[in-house]
């Protein structure tokens, strides 16, 4: 007799119990059970995501038409097409966070070339509680830091794909429960996408890569509950990654997928072998029946229940021609690779689960899948909103010394040079990467066999989203939309991942429905659909729920990847040109870098965003671009304008004299016009009297602001208003602050 | 002429060498498979970077009892070209083609960055196009790349001639800090002492179009092509 006991610890309410009941005609076995629990968990079923996703126009459409996962394909050119998507792995990595992070490498990079793409590029998004200092919970976030780190490197530099971009913020609320979004790219023959389909009745069912073990059973169900005091326990619930047998998979496959032979193929990454069978037979409206005695296994004496929910990594699930398997399986076992038919597609839409002639699960193939609940949670607009919105950022007192308020927005860790990580990743394995972290807005990469390259990066203001979900989603959108085209990309698709507290609390579903709200509409504006993406709730501890965190990749298509542009300051005498279309009372101060570190207020609106003025930028932006009138562009974000001079001087090595005037922002103080994150901002250096002025007539074309704002030259960074110089420091000091934050602190752990 | 770029399970620079071979200089390549014992008459075998057998071992330490090894080893005996790379110079060394050995880097973290590069002769196969007036820029990537051998193999290697490359600074000095790995004698290539042999942790294949970042990659790869296709004639 199966009591709430058994059932609850592994996710399932009672009334969801009950469905299980009714769809069996009886009680379930142990087997059938955990396969339930995994699959509609809300990281395998969306269960509650589901209908606030349909608000994505692209995913509603394709949801409508069965194609889910072939909307995932961005068109490069006549020939090629670009894979990407992006996926959490939080929990893992908040209790082992190497192999949280190296695993979760390894799951994205599965999802690409199980279409058939070669994976080109990974990117990722990390969010990570307060390091400095000598408390507690910063030694725990500088374990968590390093580890996580240490472990995208480890997987992406031994499976041989870039890690080329992506980006690290800190806040206190992180701590505990950090944020380790990864993202990968790969290029696909269009005509020879894979899909994920069981088709075709008595094809064989193959399985490849590693054996099956018992590590990371229940993982996605892990992911789906709040973390704890006792998450420490939960460590047998995070797979492990070998990047080795990973690359072996990636070159099998693509040789295996170009012999045609294979129908149907996808990754067993959550809930594993569970996953796989009922997916893929759930989509071609098929059945399958596996024998379990033929599964390749790593220890003996596991149960049903064990192989059928293990996460082991590094493995897939064929279906081949009939016939073909033989040839198949000889590829992976060239490639020194496990490869055993371990069943058949059957015509009964019937998902049988045997040992040997024990039948251990049998139920519709799509009961794990199509019948899973979908719930329309409550909303709630949380009550600090008002308050915090009440907070009128422009009374607060102005700083007395804005050159030191400069430094210590630079080495703050949010801000600060992000060497320390990028070294550890190998950002030009595959020599494909023209623009690589810390030289522009955005990682610029070529494609082989096409001219055309593709930029890429990931954007996701929390702060932001904790002020204004709707405005932060949005926010999200443009700034990776306005990234990518500061290197001369054209924004093309945009793949995501919604961090959110647990989704049963009224005040967290609403950020997530605002959030998803605000990101359709900035993508609907911006003319890019939204082709892939991924949902993490529960990121909350006992001491609480993360900033609403929304990352957005975005991905732009470039006609001349060589003819990219960086962020560094380039020759002396250039002229430095801000081109500006945002019109933001406050400046942007609100929900800024500046306010919390400066006078620790996270309140205030948030910088407004206008959409159809962001989009006069970007034509702006790529016709300087385009026209070779801009020779460096670089985005207003965190820390504003100011840390956007420093960090193109720090870059170039080159200093500037930047003259401003209080007319052009009327109403600012100083910090507001210096620090103020205010939107739809970017800028540019310009060669020669004659560009500027046809950079100031395009500008004016587009519909956008340009003001001459200084001239690069010496080594000091100077920026005076109104002819007062408020800031002046030499380009070295600047770069010392920007560059030696983050090794000094990591460095408090080694004596 | 023909180029062979040997594949182990892992390696993952392979494609880059077979690219810049065929596309940037337009010359014959093969790959060469692990398990092969030929090398299907390579003029020139490239070990490549990358993990080889996940490097689970010692960096390179299983590689070199592959059968594909036995044929190289041949090939260098008989005075062939070998260029190891990054992993593929660990494997020379575990291999006994080089002397010393690719432990650790000083710093215990894997390091992706440019670096320069003084060459230390202009009068080798390998470097005989190389500019005399300035360092070469070329990247690494790599965790184990401090080479280390006992005093008596570095001053042969001084005394013969056989360090290719040293690690410096943007003006041609191999000071401690242009070091980036902790490499004695700031070590970044070096020769067997027939100079047949060259093993680098640097990616001159990851220098050699513009797009990259640097080209001076090319100068190493040039030099033993044209070596190669003098010996020809």
């Amino acid at each position: 007799m199966i009591s709430p006991d058994v059932y609850r610890p592994m996710g399932l309410n009672d009334l969801e119990y009950q469905q299980v009941e009714g769809i069996l005609g009886r009680e379930p076995t142990i087997t059938e059970l955990g396969m339930f629990a995994v699959m509609w968990s809300e990281h395998c079923g969306y269960k509650y995501s589901r209908p606030i996703l349909a608000l994505f126009k692209n995913y509603r459409e394709a949801q409508e038409q069965g194609a889910l996962e072939n909307a995932g394909i961005v068109r490069l050119d006549d020939r090629l097409g670009i894979v990407f998507k992006m996926e959490s792995h939080n929990h893992p990595s908040a209790v082992e966070p190497f192999q949280g992070a190296a695993t979760g490498v390894g799951g994205i990079l599965r999802d690409i070339f199980t279409m058939g793409a070669r994976p080109i590029a990974c990117l990722n998004s990390l969010r990570f509680g307060p390091i400095q200092g000598r408390s507690k919970d910063a030694i725990r976030n500088r374990y968590l830091f390093d580890g996580v780190v240490s472990g995208i490197a480890h997987y992406g530099n031994c499976v041989g794909v870039p890690t080329v971009a992506g980006e690290i913020m800190f806040h206190p609320s992180y701590s505990g429960n950090p944020l380790v979004n990864a993202m990968a790219a790969g290029v696909v023959e269009l005509g020879h996408v894979a899909g994920a389909r069981a088709d075709g009745p008595g094809n064989p069912v193959l399985y490849v890569g590693s054996s099956t073990g018992r590590d990371g059973i229940h993982g996605a169900t892990f992911a789906s509950v709040q973390l704890g005091p006792d998450s420490d326990s939960r460590r047998p619930n995070v797979q492990m990654g070998d990047p080795f047998m990973e690359k072996l998979l990636i070159e099998a496959t693509l040789e295996a997928l170009a012999t045609g032979d294979i129908i149907g193929i996808q990754d067993m990454g959550a809930a594993g072998l569970t996953c796989a069978t009922s997916e893929m037979a759930t989509k071609a409206g098929t059945g399958m029946e596996i024998d379990l005695l033929k599964v390749p296994r790593r220890e003996a004496g596991m149960t049903a229940y064990e192989v059928m929910l293990s996460e082991s990594q590094e493995r897939m699930l064929a279906v081949c021609r009939k016939g073909a398997e033989d040839r198949v399986a000889a590829i992976y076992r060239k490639w020194e690779l496990n490869a055993a038919v371990i069943g058949h597609v059957t015509a009964e839409r019937i998902l049988r689960i045997k040992t040997g002639d024990v039948i251990e699960a049998e139920m519709p193939s799509d009961a794990l899948t199509d019948m899973c609940p979908v719930y329309r949670l409550d909303v709630e607009e949380p009550g600090y909103i008002k308050l915090a919105h009440a907070v009128e950022p422009l009374l607060l007192p102005e700083p007395t010394d804005y050159t030191d308020v400069l430094r210590r927005l630079l080495s703050s860790p949010t801000i600060a040079d992000k060497n320390w990580v990028t070294e550890q990743y190998d950002s030009m394995v595959q020599t494909l990467t023209s623009q690589g972290p810390g030289q522009a807005d955005a990682a610029v990469l070529r494609v082989r066999g096409s001219n055309r390259g593709i930029a890429m990066k990931t954007d996701g203001n929390g702060r932001y989203c904790l002020l204004d979900p709707y405005v932060g989603g949005m926010i999200a959108v443009m700034e990776s939309a306005r990234n990518v085209v500061c290197v001369g990309a054209r924004p093309a698709a945009i793949t995501d991942c919604l961090n959110f507290a647990a989704p049963e609390k009224p005040q967290v579903f609403w950020q997530f429905t605002r959030a998803v709200e605000g990101i359709a509409a900035a993508s609907e504006a911006l003319g890019v659909p939204v082709v892939s993406g991924n949902v993490s709730f529960y990121n909350e501890t006992h001491e609480g729920a993360v900033l609403p965190t929304p990352v957005i990749g975005m991905l732009g298509i470039i006609d001349n990847p060589a003819e990219a542009r960086g962020l560094a300051f380039l020759e002396e005498g250039d002229a430095i040109l801000l081109l500006r279309a945002d019109n933001d009372p406050s400046g942007g101060l609100g929900g800024s870098e500046y306010l919390s570190l400066i006078h620790q207020v996270e309140a205030a609106r948030p910088p407004s965003i206008d959409l159809d003025a962001e989009l006069r930028l970007h034509r702006a932006l790529l016709w300087a671009i385009g026209q070779g009138l801009a020779v460096s562009a670089h985005d207003c974000s965190d820390g504003g304008l100011a840390v956007c001079l420093a960090e193109s001087a720090i870059a170039g090595g080159l200093g500037a004299s930047i003259l401003l005037r209080y007319d052009v922002w009327p109403g600012l103080p100083p910090s507001a016009i210096l620090f103020g994150e205010a939107q739809s901002r970017a800028v540019v250096t310009v060669r020669g009297e004659k560009h500027i002025k046809r950079l100031e007539q395009l500008a004016a074309d587009a519909g956008v602001q340009a003001h001459w704002i200084g001239t690069v030259g010496g080594d000091v960074l100077r920026i005076s208003l109104d002819g007062e110089l408020i800031i002046s420091e030499g380009i070295e000091q600047l770069r010392m602050a920007h560059r030696d934050a983050i090794p000094s602190i990591m460095a408090a752990d080694r004596d | 002429m023909k180029v062979g770029v040997v594949r182990f399970p892992g390696s993952n620079c392979d494609q880059d060498a077979y690219h810049v071979f065929k596309d940037v200089f337009g010359v014959s390549v093969q790959y060469l498979w692990h398990q092969e014992e030929s090398i299907n008459e390579s003029d020139l075998v490239i070990l490549p970077g990358g993990f080889s057998y996940g490097d689970y071992l010692r960096t390179g330490a299983v590689a070199r009892l592959s059968p594909v090894m036995k044929s190289i080893i041949a090939h260098a005996h008989r005075g062939g070209y070998v260029l190891g790379i990054c992993n593929g110079f660990q494997i020379l060394c575990e291999a006994g083609l080089l002397p010393g050995a690719l432990i650790r880097n000083t710093g215990l973290k894997f390091r992706c960055t440019q670096a320069w590069l003084r060459t230390e002769r202009h009068d080798t196969v390998w470097t005989s196009a190389a500019p005399k007036d300035r360092p070469l820029q070329i990247p690494i990537a790599h965790g184990e790349g401090r080479y280390v051998a006992d005093s008596e193999t570095l001053t042969a290697l001084e005394n013969e001639g056989q360090i290719a490359f040293r690690y410096c600074t943007a003006d041609g000095d191999p000071t401690e800090h242009a070091n980036p790995n902790g490499s004695m004698r700031n070590i970044a290539g070096v020769m067997n002492r027939e100079g047949n042999v060259l093993g680098m942790m640097p990616h001159p294949e990851r220098a050699a179009e513009a797009l990259l970042g640097s080209t001076d990659g090319r100068f190493i790869l040039e030099s033993i092509v044209s070596a190669i296709r003098a010996r020809a004639r």
